[in-house]
This record gives C-alpha cells, sequence and structure tokens, in this order.
C-alpha cells in the first residue's frame, strides 16, 4: 500500500542534477568514476529504489547526497536549496532532515554507548526538549519500532541483529527527518529477520508520510516496497521507472538482465519474467570505463555504435526513462519480453 | 535497584577474570601493601625520624638485627625506615607522572587519528616520532642534568620522553575506529567533534590505555629509580630508592645491606605493579570479547 494522496507538481524533496563524484587514485590524472552523471528527482512520500550491482555507485551516490563525500560535480537540490557540499559545511538543520539507516548494526552502533545514549545523541545535537523530554523521546522512539523501552538500558551487543536494525531505524529517525536513505539495510541480517526490518520500514513510512532512498542490490525487493526504481550500472542510471512499469516493461538489456536472473520457484513466477537474458561477465571497473555505453561489453545486443558513442537518457514513456541506443530502432529484447 | 544489582554482578565477573591468574591476586595484594605502608610510613616504621637528616654514629653500620630490621647506614639510620619512605617519593613519581601522560598523550593521539591525512595528524605524529627515537632514559637524563635536581624536575623530565608511547598507542586505535560506521552515524546527525572525539572514539580507545597505565606504573618507577640512581631526583636526606642503592654501592660487598634491600624494595615495588597490570590487562580484554 502506498500513500494514496494526489501529489501537487511542486512535491519535489530532492533533486539530483548530473551528480558526479570522482576518487584520485595513485596515480596522477586516473579517477575513479563512482558516481558519473547522475540525476534523478524524488518526491515527498515517494521511495526510490537505487538498485545496482557492488561497485556500481549506489552507495557512492546515496554517500553524496548525505554530504559524507562532496560532489566532484552536479547539483543536490533539497527543497529547491542546493544543499551540493560536504557535511562540514552543511547547516545543522539540514542534517536533522537528511538521515540514513547503514547496512550492518553490529558496526553503526557505538558498542561502548548504551541504546539510550545512542538515541540520545541525534536528540542531544539538536537541542530538541530538556534532558527528560528527551528521555520521553527515546522511549517513544523505541516503542516505536516495537522494542521494549528498558533496551534503552542495554549494550548493543546485548541485543539481537535485527533489534539493533530497529535501533538504528530508531535513531534515523529521531529528529523526524523528511528523507531517510537506507543503505541495503536488510543485507547484513539474518533471513529471518529481513522481513521484519522491511515490514517495519514500510509501516514507518506509510505513518510518517517518510521518503526514503533505498539502496539496494536486491531488484526483487524492491518490488515490493519501491513507488520508483532506478537502475544504477557503472555509475550511471540506465534505466528509471515506476515499480510496476520496470517489471512489466523493461527495457534496458541491463535490466532485463537482472530481471531475469531473479530465482524464482514456481512456474507462475517465472511467467513474469523476461525470457532468460544470460548474465555474462561482470561490471568493469570505475577507474577504466569502457568507450560508449558502459554496459555494451557485456550486452547481447550491442551495436557497432554502442562502442562508439554515449547513449543519452530518453523518456521512453511518462515516467520511464532508458539510456540505451537501440531504442531508437525498436526495442532489443522485443521479442523475448512478452 | 536494579542497578546497583547489574554493577555488582559486573564487578563480579570483572573479579572473576582477574582473579584467574593468581599472580594478579598476589600482584593486587602487593600493591595495596606497598600504598598502605607509603601512607602511613610515620606510624607503621620503626624510627620514623630517620628519614630525615639524622646521625646516630653509636649505631652506624650495624648489620640486619632484630632492632634494625634492615640493618643501619653509615650514619646510623634504620635502612627499613628509610626504604619505606623512599616508597612515597617512587609512587608519587609514578601518580605524578601518568596523571600528566595519560591524558595529554591520549589527546594528543586521539586528535592525530581523528583528523588522519590532514596536516594536523602529520605535524602531531612526526613530533611524536622524534620522541619515540629517543630511548626515555637517556632523554630524562639529558633534561633532568639540564633542571635543579629535585623530584619534580625528574617527573618533567621523564613526562616529557613518556607522552609519546599514549599518542602512538591511542592513534592506532582512534585511526581504526575513527572508520566505523557508528562515527559517521554521528558525524551525519552533526554531532560536535568533542562529542565525537569523547564519547564516540575515546571511550573505545579506554582498555588498552588502562592496560598500559597499569604496566607503566613499574616501568616509571624503575626509571625514576633509575634517576636518582645517577643523583637526579630526590635529593639527600629524604629517602630515594636509587640514591640508597648507588650511596650503598661503594660499600659493598661487606656493608651489602645498603644497597641490596633498597634493590629488593625496587624489584618487589616494580614486579608487584607489573603484576597487577597483567591482571588488568586480562580483566579488560577478556571483556572486550
Amino acid at each position: 500500500m502506498r500513500l494514496g494522496v494526489k501529489r501537487l507538481p511542486d512535491d519535489g524533496l530532492l533533486e539530483v542534477r548530473d551528480l558526479k563524484k570522482y576518487f584520485p587514485t595513485k596515480r596522477k590524472g586516473v579517477f575513479v568514476r563512482a558516481v558519473d552523471g547522475v540525476s534523478f528527482r524524488l518526491k515527498r512520500g515517494e521511495v526510490l529504489g537505487l538498485v545496482g550491482e557492488s561497485g556500481s555507485g549506489k552507495s557512492t551516490t546515496a554517500y553524496t547526497i548525505l554530504g559524507v563525500y562532496e560532489p566532484t560535480a552536479g547539483q543536490i537540490l533539497f527543497k529547491g536549496q542546493d544543499i551540493s557540499t560536504g557535511l562540514a559545511r552543511r547547516p545543522l538543520a539540514l542534517k536533522k532532515e537528511i538521515q540514513i539507516v547503514f547496512q550492518d548494526p553490529g558496526t553503526s552502533l557505538n558498542p561502548s554507548r548504551t541504546i539510550g545514549q545512542i538515541l540520545g545523541v541525534p536528540l542531544a545535537v539538536h537541542r530538541i526538549g530538556t534532558r527528560a523530554e528527551r528521555q520521553q523521546r527515546i522511549a517513544e522512539l523505541l516503542r516505536l519500532v516495537e522494542l521494549p523501552v528498558d533496551f534503552m538500558y542495554k549494550y548493543p551487543r546485548a541485543i539481537g541483529g535485527g533489534e539493533r536494525q530497529m535501533v538504528a531505524i530508531a535513531r534515523a529517525l529521531a529528529t523526524n527527518p523528511s528523507l531517510v536513505v537506507l543503505d541495503e539495510p536488510t543485507s547484513a541480517l539474518d533471513v529471518s529477520v529481513q522481513a521484519k526490518i522491511i515490514n517495519m520500514l514500510m509501516k514507518l513510512q506509510r505513518e510518517l508520510h517518510l521518503t526514503y532512498l533505498f539502496i539496494s542490490h536486491d531488484l526483487s525487493l524492491m518490488r515490493n516496497v519501491a513507488t520508483r526504481v532506478a537502475v544504477m550500472y557503472l555509475g550511471k542510471i540506465c534505466e528509471e521507472a515506476s515499480t510496476p512499469e520496470l517489471f512489466a516493461n523493461p527495457l534496458h538489456p541491463y535490466t532485463q538482465m537482472l530481471l531475469s536472473s531473479i530465482p524464482v520457484v514456481s512456474k507462475a513466477e517465472e511467467a513474469t519474467k523476461p525470457k532468460r537474458i544470460r548474465s555474462t561477465g561482470e561490471i568493469p571497473s570505475p577507474v577504466d570505463v569502457p568507450p560508449g555505453c558502459g554496459f555494451h561489453p557485456r550486452c547481447p545486443f550491442r551495436t557497432e555504435a554502442c562502442s562508439r558513442e554515449e547513449p543519452a537518457m530518453r523518456e521512453v514513456e511518462e515516467g520511464h526513462f532508458v539510456r540505451c541506443h537501440l531504442l531508437g530502432a525498436g526495442v532489443p529484447g522485443d521479442g523475448q519480453i512478452h | 535497584m536494579a542497578d546497583s544489582a547489574k554493577w555488582r554482578e559486573r564487578l563480579g565477573r570483572a573479579w572473576y577474570k582477574f582473579s584467574r591468574n593468581r599472580l594478579s591476586v598476589v600482584g593486587l595484594v602487593l600493591v595495596v601493601g606497598i600504598i598502605l605502608l607509603a601512607l602511613l610510613a610515620p606510624v607503621v616504621v620503626p624510627y620514623p625520624e630517620h628519614a630525615g637528616a639524622f646521625v646516630d654514629y653509636a649505631n652506624a653500620n650495624l648489620p640486619p638485627s632484630r632492632t634494625y630490621l634492615f640493618g643501619t647506614d653509615v650514619f646510623g639510620r634504620d635502612i627499613f625506615s628509610r626504604t619505606i619512605f623512599a616508597f612515597r617519593g617512587a609512587l608519587i613519581m609514578a601518580i605524578g607522572v601518568l596523571v600528566t601522560v595519560v591524558p595529554l598523550g591520549s589527546f594528543l593521539g586521539l586528535v592525530a587519528g581523528y583528523f588522519k591525512g590532514t596536516r594536523l595528524e602529520a605535524f602531531i605524529m612526526r613530533i611524536t616520532d622524534v620522541f619515540l627515537a629517543l630511548p626515555p632514559l637517556i632523554l630524562a637524563l639529558a633534561i633532568c642534568a639540564m633542571l635543579r635536581p629535585t623530584l619534580f624536575n625528574s617527573m618533567m623530565a621523564v613526562c616529557v620522553s613518556w607522552w609519546p608511547w599514549y599518542t602512538r598507542l591511542v592513534y592506532g586505535m582512534a585511526r581504526s575506529v575513527r572508520s566505523e560506521f557508528y562515527v559517521l552515524a554521528a558525524e551525519v546527525a552533526g554531532a560536535s567533534k568533542a562529542h565525537i572525539l569523547f564519547r564516540e572514539i575515546l571511550p573505545n580507545c579506554m582498555a588498552p590505555i588502562f592496560t598500559k597505565m597499569a604496566l607503566d606504573v613499574g616501568w616509571v618507577i624503575l626509571v625514576g629509580a633509575g634517576l636518582s640512581f645517577v643523583g637526579l631526583g630526590e635529593q639527600p636526606p629524604t629517602p630515594a630508592l636509587g640514591t640508597m642503592v648507588s650511596d650503598g654501592a661503594k660499600y659493598l660487598p661487606h656493608l651489602w645491606w645498603n644497597s641490596v634491600f633498597p634493590a629488593i624494595a625496587i624489584m618487589v615495588m616494580v614486579l608487584s605493579f607489573n603484576l597487577l597490570g597483567d591482571g588488568i590487562r586480562d580483566m579488560l580484554a577478556r571483556e572486550e570479547a
């Protein structure tokens, strides 16, 4: 279930324009092009799934939005305000608005501080309430993620992995942020608790009208949680569409490849997938990006133009963006999709 | 109520870990004994006045007996009384040095570790390296030689040569803790540098600091004794263990008790603090696991 509110045109929360983040390497003049021209818009109440293999730049994109890295180029607009700087130069009030849940709660909670102290940090930093009020707010936050209130006296090592992630979620929500970045929030957890975390995240999103930037390498998870999905490859978004559209009508060969490699159990599920495009090769190093389309060395439909020219992002249907040469001359896997 | 029970349980567990090694318990008993003796020296010692400028040539150079447990020195002073009084200087030295050096050295290491990759880090660590390159005793000797020989000055000299070890230790810890995600989480939340340094990073560096501190007490006492051995420390007539050993060395071997007993006292002090330190290390190391 998603927010049924009719969106107004000015409901944009975050806009990323041609964002680039290059990291220097030991060799002079050679850069790791982790994020290489990413643009997207995130509306209030939306869950944008940012999907890609490891090394595709999805986490770097998120961290740059968060201000952990300074962008090399491009703009990040938050509520219409340019925030394309590192954390050090962002105003305190902005840090209240954008929060993150990290992948592994084992390393994102300080082992020498109690849960109560951990949850108290964002409250104290932003001077929310008096000491007693903060204590109440900590209890409230624990209740929000359905943890016992007396957990505030426990140390992270004394509670389970799923519970720790709930604490990390509570910490992210402590300051009532409008944007929460979820950096693979379930991939370090046991399968048994993953569903619980996802359900909690979605419940909170509905109830608190949160906006999520949900980073994951798990495309099938996105089907259930995201309103829109952007697929990243080698620092670029290669396809972006609303979730039903992306799953029903994947246009980029890479998206098709990802979808066809989702393992399924039943025939019925198999039928929902595009015909198998065999996944070949691995993502190239972002240090030597192939010329032309970054995906062409692995693409089964590559043409001569693909290795020469970089395709531009094109809106093929309303809200469905694809970066592929083949779309002009018809959809490459058209015959195979349906 | 629940809190105090929890504390008692934690203390019980810590004691269990500590006491698993019998020698640490021996160390603890000896250290407590030494501290009590030093504190109560004027009361427990048979001849408290012998700790100062006292002369009794009639009873000079007496071998150990029931009246003079460790014998008497060339001025007829009771060596036992003087040894116990000398504990005071040795303990003041150790406490004074560690109280100065641990916060200072740790703070510099913490800052250098947090600001890794900056000029501040390079500046702090290169200075640390320079000091680390000089052996502590040699450096302390050189500094002492420039100053008037007093207990305070020898403490300062040891401090100067001791802080870099803590900087180095905490630097290494802070560098690795710095890249933990909980530090990033605090930064994203907008926490101040002071909060991150002292609340997020420092608590995770405490165990090795405590361990090193406990083991260092003995070493500082040894270096202090070394300084007073060459006459750079507490000045006569106030007793100092190193001075007593070196004064007595002139009369070896026939007046052996003059240096042998203070030397044994140094050994017992260093040994008991090291045993205690080992116990504390085991306690904290297993607490972490």
